[in-house]
């Protein structure tokens, strides 16, 4: 094939041939590349298990939709926009760039598939490309450096600023398409000077401007750019290669591996360890993660694959609100550790403990575990899972701060966190009119269905309401139901999450055998905290409702009348609870029983549905004092609610109940913003005139 | 039979404390005909001072002079007391910090019977003394029954017997000497003084004051408010200190601070003496405790049995209203 | 440094509600969740601590019934090396001086540097320290809220005093010290801990071993008896307000006002 210049093959450079060069720098490229990726699998060789080599199927649609449709990307628009920009450039480029790496040392080289009509095709899909990304990288560098968006900002005690890097990574992006343009564009300028057919330039590309601007350059100088530009482009394309795995754009690489292996289980917590049962617990030598190889395989991988976008943290509700803590550190951090501990080169340092060390005891406790963090994270990494591990091993340290001793210590011996006597579980029904009885199931009576409120529910005298309001849904359905009374014990869904595994497990056994005693074909329950462990972390229990898919249900079947709102309200907003919302994909359920209420006027909060704002967390979260927070959650999610110009906003746990009720009374929106449970709700619009007995 | 009672007074600045003033009555209850003889350790013009002081209470003070005694030093007090005191006698002491450092090891060494933190008294039966006392926190009182034929050191509570009045006068004796020598194994180097916070309790008029029954820290604002309303402070006792829910400089009791207000709120304090004796100048002192058999209902004025979380929001309403 | 740390087990005071039985012999106990004395707790804790600073070992001993062996191993699953129970039904009726007098015997069948008790314990006498260190000759510090160690033979103590002040004395090795609650924050135990010393053996010393018998501890030997619980008649206790919550609350503005002096 005539070339209009010389192929860098066919030059010399300071003595070398061209194509030597052109081997050269990618098979050293590759070589230190292997080398670098198998440095850096070590210490995944050496993590836990964890199995996530199932349900094929399902993770193939993640990698579709997370990966390649870049599904999440959106939810920050502009910084969404420019990354699937650069997304999509490099997959398109990806067969450019295999090109060029072999056209070095063989010039004729043609992409198989790509002669003819589709190379020219592809040939002006790239240059647009190569453009695009090349303007996007140039949006994001100014956006980086100059607006410096808030998300990215380092706090003092995490380090220094990482903008250099951002700015550095764009730049050498950047540089790859200026490079690969003004290869073709020098090629392009010289056949054209030489009355030779050019090749096919996108107008107004990248490369087109260049060919524009060289038109006229005399030979010598097209000659010299071109093959400059050639091997610049190669050795920045294999410098960025082995540069990925150094720092955050390792995520280029290992962000497909990440998503299909990702955890497709919402509201599940890991087991101490995969594959070893309940029974073997005992003969562990320690629980939880203590060092970083203690961290199963695949959260290695995420702490690898963190793009330390910074939109976890911007999300989280304790961040938010001043404590210490903030996901996108826990990754970066532990990725940190890694990298010191498991160097590419020299030798693998001893360990040390990651607690005060590189974590912050604070920030552990912290966590709500609502989910926020994993829903916004774009390449789909978990948090709450790492979080309970490092609470696993605090728990077996001792390290409890002391405001959890206390309700752990009730739970152990009472069964509930305030260390009430099992009598008084039952003592909310004491207050129902006569018609309602709640039955107490046992070996002589048997409901077959069983309503679970918890302890909060049965203890807390306000939220009494709540158990109160849901028994009187169930008798007006005519429900065969019955409650455990004093054989009730905490779900410990906290408990779990706090890291005392065992204390769950002797709870989760105690109510299970109840359960199991009292006959019941089903569990309803008003609290998504008991909802979420009767089906995510008790196995051996009947199907599990929450009360607003009991009430759905029955308005649906008709068996539930309601009459037109009561309340005086002009508009009413819903809040997502995390154990609802995020956690178990109940968004629609309890909004539409909100909407078959005639005259009820909602609107959404800017942040609902997946965007849910935590209240503040359940069960042991309501004891943990933060050693700093500005305001408390509950407090900023009221503030959000009074944004909508509601004067009742509706939810349907009782924490939240709680927490917003505390939150709208200092915030100062007390008398102007009501709070109610939906079952509050719900029971006050029963239609008894309407009811078939 | 006239027993040998003695009593140990505590002094500050010349000045006996409200315990000698107290157990004289005590002594009193035990045997009327009884000689009670008060026991000073101290040095120079500052004891001196404080044996006329309570010469004024007790027919008879013996005084021990010694530098070593500037500070009070159980460990060095405790075997001259040996010395001084014949082993069958009774010995009364305060139930304080410096009576629990003293008393046990002093019933050891004197072979005598020893019952701490007495809260009444039910007289002497021949050889035995009938107390009462208190147990599980100040929730339960017990009948003691104490066998004094060997002798017997008792501490008793602050605030509760009756104050003598001053108006004896008693011969002061010098028994340094009859002290004799000693060596302990406990050295005093310094006392380090509590920080005062940024509110100084020990001045207010009005006191709020919480205990286990705010439950958690977010409803000490509960309590802020109603102090608000009322024109006072928030005080608390020692477990909201322990929690850290507030700090040190807002403890009222022996260990803590010890204040004088005009108004003592007490919510969700069951009224251990401990914190109560922390409470001085008779105030008007009001208890909220969900808990009617709480002890705090004992020595305040008014009492509301209801849970406090639950009363203190109305009541603040109430004083705003009432303005 | 080996440390012997004193521990009794006792109705838990936050998680019950103390009621007396109907004829007033003993409180009613059926319904009672018990656990280790809190300040006997934060003792074990100072004494780890110690322990993992110094070196040595910390023994748990308790005086009881069977029952006690619990939290002698809660106190192991802490961090506490051994533990030692001492039952007999010898002991039954044993007043403060007896039970201090057992503890001496096993105070002796070991060799201390350090023995620590709780500063009170349910019945709120605070004695045992005192007596177990006039018994064994050594000093005692009553009430300790911050212990420094200086070299081997002797300690920097704080007290604390009235006022929230701290005496601060030196006291030699060997002692006895009781130990007040908040002095340090106490680890937690979780059910795993405890479960892990489930099969640690826990020697029983009865009076025999600690050549100890009745007449000198038991019933017999107490020169104080608890005689009965009961609850005082409330004579000059409170004025309580009757009513619903609002009328209470407008009445105590009222007395507030009148009584109190607020304006």
């Amino acid at each position: 094939m005539e070339h209009a210049l010389i192929p860098p093959a066919e030059i010399a450079i300071l003595g070398i041939p061209g194509m030597v060069l052109a081997l050269l720098i990618p098979v050293v490229g590759i070589a230190a590349f292997g080398y670098i990726i198998a440095r850096r699998l070590i210490p995944l060789a050496k993590g836990a298990s964890d199995p996530r080599f199932d349900r094929f199927p399902t993770r193939i649609k993640q990698v579709l939709l997370y990966w390649l449709a870049q599904y999440k990307q959106p939810r920050y628009r502009l910084a969404g926009i420019l990354h699937i920009v650069i997304f999509i450039g490099f997959l398109i480029l990806a067969i450019r760039s295999t090109s060029l790496v072999i056209i070095g040392f063989s010039p004729d080289f043609v992409f198989p598939g790509l002669d003819g009509t589709a190379g020219t095709v592809y040939g002006v899909l790239k240059d647009y490309a190569a453009t695009a990304v090349f303007i996007a990288c140039i949006v994001a560098g100014v956006r980086r450096g100059f607006f410096k968006p808030q998300r990215y900002s380092v706090p003092a005690k995490y380090g220094t600023e990482h903008t250099w890097e951002a700015i550095f990574v764009l730049g050498l992006i950047g540089g790859l398409m200026v490079f690969e343009g003004l290869f073709e564009a020098t090629a392009v300028a010289a056949q054209a000077q030489q009355g030779a057919a050019a090749e096919l330039i996108a107008p107004l590309s990248l490369a087109w401007f260049f060919s524009v601007l060289l038109g006229q350059a005399p030979v010598a100088a097209l000659q010299g750019l071109h093959t400059t530009a050639y091997f610049l482009h190669d050795a920045i394309f294999f410098f960025f290669l082995c540069y990925l795995p150094f720092g955050k754009h390792f995520h280029v690489i290992s962000s497909i591996f990440n998503v299909v292996f990702s955890k497709l289980d919402r509201g599940r917590i890991k087991p101490v360890q995969w594959g070893v049962s309940d029974e073997e617990l005992d003969n562990l030598e320690s629980f939880g993660v203590r060092y970083v190889e203690d961290f199963t395989w695949k959260h290695m991988l995420d702490f690898y694959t963190c793009v330390d976008c910074g939109r976890c943290s911007d999300n989280c509700p304790a961040n938010t609100v001043g404590r210490p803590l903030s996901p996108r550190f826990i990754s970066i951090k532990a990725r940190d550790e890694m990298f010191d501990r498991f160097p590419v080169l020299g030798e693998i340092k001893p360990r040390e403990p990651l607690i005060d060390r590189v974590f912050e005891q604070d920030a552990i406790w912290s966590c709500t575990t609502c989910g926020a963090c994993e829903e916004e994270c774009p390449v789909m990494n978990e948090y709450i899972d790492k979080i309970v591990d490092l609470r696993r091993a605090m728990v077996e340290a001792g390290q409890v701060p002391q405001s959890l001793q206390k309700p752990l210590g009730a739970l152990e011996k009472r069964g509930n966190p305030y260390g009430k006597t099992e009598k008084k579980r039952q003592e909310w029904t004491q207050s129902l009119p006569e018609e309602i009885q709640v039955r107490v199931a046992g070996s002589k009576d048997q409901p077959a269905t069983l309503y679970f409120p918890d302890s909060a529910t049965s203890f807390d005298e306000r939220l009494q309401d709540i158990a109160r309001s849901s028994a009187t849904i169930l008798h007006y359905c005519g429900e065969d139901f019955g409650i455990l009374g004093k054989a009730e014990r905490d779900s410990g869904h906290e408990v779990r999450r706090f890291g005392e595994e065992m204390l769950f497990q002797t709870l989760r056994d105690a109510n299970t055998q109840a359960i199991d005693k009292s006959g019941a074909e089903r569990v309803v329950t008003s609290d998504p905290h008991a909802f979420n462990a009767l089906t995510k972390d008790y196995s051996e229990v009947p199907p599990a409702q929450h009360m607003s898919q009991y009430i759905l249900d029955k308005i649906q079947s008709g068996v539930i009348k309601l009459k037109p709102m009561q309340e005086e309200a002009s508009v009413v907003t819903y809040h997502d609870p995390c154990y609802m919302g995020r956690h178990n994909l109940l968004y629609d359920t309890p909004r539409q029983v909100l909407d078959a209420i005639p005259g009820l006027t909602r609107v959404e909060m800017e942040r609902s549905r997946d965007r849910s704002f935590c209240c503040g967390g359940g069960g042991l979260m309501l004891y943990y004092e933060p050693p700093e927070e500005e305001e408390r959650m509950g407090q900023k999610r009221a503030r959000m609610i009074g944004e909508t110009g509601a004067d009742l906003v509706v939810s349907c746990c009782p924490f939240c109940l709680t927490n917003l009720e505390d939150g709208i009374k200092t915030s100062g929106y007390e008398g102007q913003i009501r709070i109610m449970d939906l079952t509050e709700l719900v029971a006050r619009h029963l239609d008894w005139d309407a009811r078939q007995a | 039979m006239s027993r040998q009672i003695f009593a140990y007074i505590e002094h500050t600045d010349g000045a006996v404390e409200d315990s000698a003033f107290e157990l004289i009555k005590v002594a009193e209850g035990i045997d009327s005909q009884a000689q009670v003889t008060a026991l000073l350790f101290g040095s120079g013009q500052e004891l001196e001072d404080a044996c006329q002081h309570a010469a004024s209470i007790y027919p008879q003070v013996w005084k021990v002079d010694k530098q070593e005694h500037s500070y009070p030093n159980a460990e060095l007090i405790r075997p001259q007391l040996v010395n001084l005191v014949p082993s069958d006698a009774v010995v009364l002491t305060p139930f304080d910090t410096f009576g629990m450092d003293l008393t046990p090891g002093l019933a050891i060494k004197l072979d005598s019977a020893h019952v701490s933190d007495i809260v009444g008294l039910d007289g002497v039966d021949g050889d035995t003394l009938k107390a009462v006392r208190q147990e599980h926190g100040g929730q339960v009182h017990t009948h003691v029954h104490c066998d004094i034929s060997g002798g017997a050191v008792l501490s008793v509570r602050g605030g509760v017997f009756p104050a003598a009045e001053a108006g004896q006068e008693g011969a002061v004796t010098d028994k340094t000497a009859d002290a004799g020598e000693a060596q302990a194994g406990r050295t005093f180097k310094e006392i380090r003084e509590a920080e005062v916070g940024e509110v100084d309790i020990t001045k207010e008029d009005i006191l709020v004051s919480i205990g286990r029954g705010i439950e958690e820290e977010d409803n000490v604002e509960i309590a802020q408010e109603l102090a608000e309303a009322m024109g006072g402070v928030v005080s608390c006792s020692r477990p909201v200190v322990d929690a850290k829910w507030m700090e040190k400089s807002r403890q009222v009791g022996t260990s803590g601070m010890t204040v004088k207000p005009k108004i003592y709120l007490a919510m969700g304090i069951s009224g251990s003496f401990q914190h109560m004796g922390g409470v001085k100048g008779n105030p008007f002192i009001v208890a909220v405790n969900k808990n009617a058999n709480a002890p705090i209902f004992q020595v305040a004025h008014v009492g509301v049995v209801e849970d406090m979380l639950e009363f203190a929001p109305v009541l603040t309403e109430k004083i705003q209203e009432m303005k | 440094m080996n440390i012997l740390v004193c521990v009794k087990r006792v109705p838990d005071p936050a998680e019950n509600e103390i009621e007396i039985n109907s004829d007033g012999s003993d409180i009613e106990r059926e319904d009672l969740v018990y656990s280790v004395n809190e300040w006997d707790n934060y003792a074990v804790e100072e004494a780890i601590q110690i322990r993992d600073q110094h070196g040595g070992s910390v023994t748990v001993v308790s005086v009881g019934e069977e029952e006690s062996e619990e939290i002698l191993r809660r106190e192991m699953a802490m961090g506490a090396d051994q533990g030692i129970l001492v039952s007999d039904d010898a002991f039954e009726g044993a007043d403060g001086r007896g039970i201090a007098t057992i503890l001496k015997a096993v105070a002796e069948n070991g060799d201390y540097d350090l023995i620590l008790t709780g500063a009170q314990s349910d019945e709120g006498a605070a004695q045992i320290g005192g007596m177990l260190a006039a018994m064994l000759n050594q000093p005692y510090a009553s009430l300790v809220n911050e212990i420094q160690v200086q070299g081997g033979t002797k300690l920097e103590v704080g007290r604390e005093i009235e006022g929230g002040n701290q005496e601060v004395s030196e006291i030699e090795l060997p002692c006895v010290l009781s130990i007040q609650s908040g002095i340090n924050e106490p680890r937690y135990v979780g059910i795993r801990g405890i479960r892990k010393v489930s099969g640690v053996e826990i020697p029983e010393k009865e009076a025999s071993d600690l050549g100890l018998s009745e007449d000198q501890v038991g019933e017999k030997a107490a020169r104080v008896k608890r005689v009965d619980y009961f609850h005082p008649e409330m004579g000059e206790g409170a004025e309580i307000l009757e009513g619903g919550t609002e009328e209470v609350a407008e009445k105590l503005v009222e007395l507030l006002k009148s009584k109190g002096g607020m304006k």
